[in-house]
């Protein structure tokens, strides 16, 4: 059960960081975008190479893609489906899986077309399956390269060079509010420098792994509460969770430092504080996660939230790649006033 | 006998000052006289209270410290400042080219005894407006502008000023209630403000939130076109250079 968590926690990662496999994740978008385009281009280059004029291009493009698509798509599908498949196996039985998968299918689409249009074309799929071979061996070489850019020692280099930074200024005036409290609220105290261990224990790991939202949320509600210390009832906060799933995995610090942001430029500004909003939903097996705060117009530009909200984009992409987005603008809401909301959205994998 | 220390706090975070309370407590000789949440607050409770000593959070919503500190210059006695801040890259490179005394959050009893007890011996420190070097990085434009007007300082939000007119050596400041008037240049003020006013004419700068309209009016000799004010009888001219700006609106 706990090897199920622990893959299952790798599953969508598109260059899985600690895992031995090299190579791709067939079930990721990003990849598979990516194997429609090389593909396609070679098959461009192929029909430019043989026409003589444009017109003689676009009749060579369609016939070589009536022969190409057919083989391409079914040859992706297999993978999507085989992909837990070859997860398991290592790098060079994987590597003939993939062979056998494009090749089997060229084979079978040639014979079905043969079939269909009764040409003897013998010499045409010996052509077809060796030209197939060709360019899943591109393909295969042009991840291989990209996996080893992506490569686990980068990759984590990345990630730890990313790691979400705490604003030192918040961690003083933290340390000022707990200190204020110890002579008069001792037990407050206690419990506020209880959330701070929790809070830096997680900030100073080499969190690179995937952690349940639950524990992020839990995170977030210790932070917050350290923050409602200092800023008392100038800080609300509004959480639009109940549809949320607790297990759904997110790489960590994603929700917190947006929080610190929208306490620092949102709440901190306004003389009677504000209100940040909260929502986490998933739709279309998708994880949605949005928080808005008030928007101060002649706010302070300060460098600080662009450099999170670069961060936390660049580490999403590392984990995600394409199917992640994050999106940061200023909206107005049904009372006019101006709301910075910042919006994520993630697979959602549990 | 020493005469007591009268000291105003002011920080937008209640522990923040709960906690300067019980420091401040512990040092003999020494009063709190007011306790502000920001910076208009402080420079407010500063007239009535006359402290010798201000201990300003740079941060601070509405009024930042660093133009409290500016506005508390026209106070009088003029108060000494002493800044009080988390840490801050940019406050932490500005004060190490200066000697204006600050203490870094968390404060140490010790550290704010030092501080204090250089109030006794110095003269307040002089924090000119809009000109200390040290002070530069971490300026953004006013958001009041301070008149001294009869003893008293006056705050006046710049949000509300419809227009403000060069008139010799003094320029005026009109707001919907009232006129003020102001020791400073209009060009300072223009790229202070330059996000906020327009320049219509060779003397005056006004807010273009205030402006209903324009209209052409018959002078002696030749057409002049005026712009009409919300809230004020008077137009203000505006001069032939500036004419495209109508046109545009």
């Amino acid at each position: 059960m706990l090897i199920i968590i622990y893959l299952s926690q790798h599953y969508n990662q598109v260059y899985p960081v600690r895992k031995n496999s090299r190579l791709a994740n067939f079930q990721n978008l990003g990849i598979l975008l990516r194997i429609l385009l090389i593909v396609n281009i070679l098959a461009t280059m192929a029909a430019i190479l043989l026409s003589q004029s444009l017109s003689d291009f676009v009749s060579l493009l369609a016939q070589l893609s009536a022969l190409v698509q057919p083989v391409l798509l079914l040859s992706m599908l297999g993978l999507y489906l085989l992909n837990p498949l070859i997860k398991k196996l290592n790098y060079w039985q994987g590597v003939l899986l993939i062979f056998v998968v494009t090749l089997g299918n060229t084979y079978l689409v040639f014979v079905f077309i043969n079939q269909l249009f009764v040409i003897d074309t013998k010499p045409a799929i010996i052509r077809a399956c060796l030209l197939s071979a060709m360019v899943t061996a591109i393909v295969l070489y042009y991840f291989h390269l990209q996996t080893r850019a992506y490569s686990p020692a980068i990759a984590e280099a990345r990630l730890q060079a990313l790691q979400a930074r705490i604003r030192p200024h918040f961690l003083f005036n933290s340390i000022n509010a707990v200190l204020s409290l110890i002579r008069s609220q001792p037990k407050r105290a206690e419990t506020a420098l209880e959330d701070m261990a929790d809070l830096f224990r997680v900030l100073m790991s080499e969190n690179r792994d995937l952690v349940p939202l639950a524990e992020e949320i839990s995170l977030c509600h210790k932070y917050l509460d350290l923050e409602k210390l200092r800023l008392e009832d100038r800080l609300k906060v509004s959480w639009q969770i109940d549809d949320m799933p607790s297990d759904a995995m997110i790489p960590p610090l994603i929700l917190q430092p947006l929080l610190e942001n929208a306490v620092y430029h949102g709440i901190e500004p306004m003389p009677d504080g504000g209100e940040i909003v909260v929502n986490v939903y998933t739709k279309l097996k998708e994880l949605h996660i949005s928080i808005s705060n008030p928007y101060a117009a002649q706010n302070d530009k300060h460098v600080g939230n662009k450099m999170a909200i670069k961060n936390i984009k660049e580490r999403l992409q590392l984990h995600f790649d394409l199917e992640s987005s994050l999106k940061a603008q200023v909206i107005q809401d049904k009372l006019k006033n101006n709301r910075y909301i910042v919006h994520i959205r993630i697979p959602a994998t549990v | 006998m020493t005469k007591s220390l009268n000291i105003l706090i002011a920080d937008d975070e209640a522990p923040a000052r709960n906690r300067l309370r019980e420091l401040i407590g512990d040092i003999e000789n020494t009063t709190i006289v007011a306790e502000a949440k920001n910076g208009k607050e402080a420079i407010d409770l500063a007239e009535s209270s006359q402290p010798d000593v201000m201990l300003l959070d740079i941060r601070m919503p509405v009024m930042d410290g660093i133009e409290a500190a500016q506005h508390a210059q026209k106070l009088i006695p003029k108060p000494h400042i002493i800044f009080t801040t988390a840490f801050d890259a940019y406050a932490i490179k500005a004060f190490d080219l200066n000697a204006i005394d600050y203490l870094l959050k968390p404060i140490r009893i010790e550290r704010l005894q030092t501080a204090l007890n250089k109030v006794h011996a110095l003269q307040p420190t002089n924090i000119l407006t809009n000109s200390h070097a040290a002070l530069k990085p971490l300026q953004k434009a006013r958001t009041h502008l301070s008149i001294h007007e009869r003893g008293r300082v006056l705050l006046v939000p710049i949000e509300t000023i419809i227009y403000l007119r060069a008139e010799l050596k003094y320029i005026t400041i009109r707001t919907i209630e009232r006129e003020y008037l102001i020791e400073e240049s209009l060009t300072h003020l223009e790229t202070e403000f330059g996000e906020r006013f327009i320049r219509l004419h060779r003397n005056c700068l006004v807010a273009p939130l205030f402006i209903t309209g324009y209209e052409k009016r018959k002078t002696d000799d030749e057409n002049q076109w005026v712009a009409i004010l919300r809230g004020v009888p008077e137009t203000i001219a505006i001069s032939r250079r500036q004419q495209h700006l109508v046109k545009q609106a």
